[in-house]
């Protein structure tokens, strides 16, 4: 049984995701003795791909056609299914990033595959079978999804698996799907891309703020903090509902679900719809004026204060820490 | 235009989710059930866009005879005919084979889910019905316009959005932003008990997988305060015991 894994680039580089379903794949290859070979598609520099090697990949498929420069979810789909059959692949890996989610049900309805999306752990495979843990209930639970399927599919949830460098090299191939047959009907017009912020599902660092900061006006000092420790900005529902910040940044149950290593949450009382968006953070930090807030109850450390005057001297805290 | 929307019967954002049966089946006793969130805004951008005569809504949705209240509902909000498929939901392809059936039988413009459920949290079946009718399908989309036949769509991507252009028959998956959530009034409510709820039987389709169990979260230890005026000491703990800064 060989493996697949999809690494998906912006603008030509691959980010930590990449190198996570790689890592992550790499384990499970070892695991049952056999090589983990790459597809990356759009266009990739020979030393971003050969890179690939240090996180395990032996051997990498390039589809490189100006057609496929950015992300077309039909194509891509096809191209990857492809992949699958000629490698003889029995188990495809890639990242359940926004792109993944698009392109891992179509891929494994292509295979007849079971897909297990949101994967959180590695797999145990028996024979045939595959069993592996994701999240179910918006993260207020965790489900082990067997597998039955002949061909399988994981979609790893970002900032489930730490990267690991095991210092190979992979060799770069060529891989050319007839680009005429495939499906350009949704077609990319433009792109935008905040450069200067950090993806939310992909930060290490989360600081999240709540209707105890009164208004969008206030969101200054959460930014700053942000800028501090390198964090994404993330809010409540009632926030986002309420217009003060975009709904991108809602973090919840109906929003997005992180798994950083720090949460922070300032003014946010912790409802329960909430709590299920954060749970999976390795550390919560709580910092509410009311010390009856259902926040701390999960959390790991808290500050009994008011935002205003607690936030400020944090971020002054930890300028003087970073010694900036 | 014709328009399908798929739509799920979860239990209630506040629910407590606890498991029986040596942790093997979810435990709906005193569990409210409610149409997904983000199938409640593909809802109400169908209804927004068949307003004033310019479109049909379908809702269909796969499930025993227990989700009729969650139809209703979906009726209520302003689809004009529902369908149920009499099966309880296995999974992924298993409920797209037969929410693809019936499309096949039915040619529709446009296929509107939420982006995904919020008990399993898939975001699968859209996809797949995508695929099994050979149409496009957009995951995760923050904003659709329709004009003729022309999309246009807005799809979350991380630390961004990307800008789409389609043309119908299209499957998408909604998020946040795509339509205000429509509350049913009074006659909307009226009228969904006769607008028509056909129950058709599910087509065989082989499972590709199923879940063996369920566990939930592990409880934290209890929270260390640290007092307001001692901020240095919440940056040596981040630093020196959780290691995370």
């Amino acid at each position: 049984m060989s493996i697949l894994v999809y690494v998906e680039n912006t603008d030509g580089k691959f980010k930590k995701s990449a190198f996570e379903v790689v890592s992550y794949a790499k384990s499970i290859a070892d695991n049952i003795q056999t090589d983990l070979v790459a597809i990356s598609i759009g266009n990739v520099a020979e030393d971003e791909l050969a890179g690939l090697g240090k996180y395990g990949a032996s051997k990498v498929l390039n589809v490189d056609n100006e057609r496929l420069a950015s992300f077309v979810n039909q194509a891509y789909a096809s191209i990857i299914a492809e992949a699958v059959k000629s490698t003889g692949a029995k188990l495809l890996v890639l990242s359940n990033s926004f792109s993944g989610k698009g392109l891992a049900p179509r891929i494994a309805a292509k295979l007849e595959a079971g897909l297990a999306d949101g994967a959180l752990e590695l797999p145990t495979i028996n024979g045939d079978k595959l069993t592996v843990k994701k999240t179910a209930f918006s993260n207020k639970a965790f489900a082990t999804l067997e597998l039955t399927s002949a061909t399988k599919v994981i979609a790893l949830s970002p900032n489930a698996y730490e990267t690991k460098e095991v210092g190979g090299t992979a060799t770069v191939e060529t891989f050319a799907p007839n680009i005429d047959q495939l499906d350009f009907t949704t077609l990319v017009k433009e792109i935008v891309r905040a450069t200067d912020k950090i993806s939310l599902p992909e930060a290490e660092i989360v600081v999240s703020a709540g209707r105890g900061l009164k208004g969008p006006e206030n969101w200054g000092m959460i930014e700053e903090l942000a800028d501090v420790l390198g964090a994404a900005t993330a809010c409540s529902k009632p926030v986002s509902d309420a217009g003060w910040r975009p709904h991108s940044e809602h973090v919840g149950q109906t929003g997005i679900v992180v798994s950083p290593n720090l949460y922070i949450a300032i003014g946010i009382s912790g409802a329960i719809q909430h709590l299920a968006g954060v749970s999976s953070s390795k550390t919560i930090v709580v910092i509410n004026k009311d010390p009856e807030a259902p926040f701390f109850k999960v959390a790991d450390y808290g500050i009994v204060g008011d935002a205003f005057d607690v936030v400020p001297k944090l971020t002054q805290a930890l300028k003087a820490y970073k010694g900036i | 235009m014709k328009i399908l929307v798929c739509i799920s019967n979860v239990p209630d954002t506040t629910s407590k989710i606890t498991f029986t049966n040596d942790n093997t089946a979810f435990n709906t006793a005193g569990v409210q059930f409610i149409i997904n969130p983000y199938d409640e805004i593909a809802l109400s951008k169908a209804v927004e866009l068949a307003e004033g005569g310019k479109g049909t809504v379908t809702v269909i949705n796969v499930g025993d005879a227990s989700t009729d209240a969650t139809i209703r509902k979906a009726l209520a909000i302003g689809a004009d005919n529902a369908v149920r498929i009499n099966a309880v939901p296995r999974d992924a392809w298993f409920v797209a084979n037969q929410i693809a059936q019936y499309a096949k039988d039915n040619a529709f413009d446009l296929i509107l889910t939420g982006r995904e459920s919020i008990d399993y949290n898939g975001a699968q079946v859209g996809a797949i019905v995508g695929e099994l009718l050979n149409i496009p399908s957009v995951s995760i989309a923050k904003k659709v316009d329709i004009a003729g036949d022309a999309v246009t769509v807005e799809r979350e991507i991380e630390g961004g959005k990307e800008v789409l252009t389609a043309k119908l028959p299209i499957v998408i998956g909604t998020a946040e932003g795509v339509a205000e959530p429509k509350i049913p009034n009074m006659r909307g409510i009226m009228s969904a008990r006769t607008k028509p709820l056909d129950v058709l039987e599910p087509s065989t389709i082989d499972v590709l997988e199923h879940i063996v169990s369920y566990e939930t979260p592990a409880p934290r230890g209890t929270v260390k305060l640290v007092d307001a005026s001692e901020v240095e000491k919440l940056v040596s703990l981040l630093h020196d015991e959780a290691k995370v800064i």
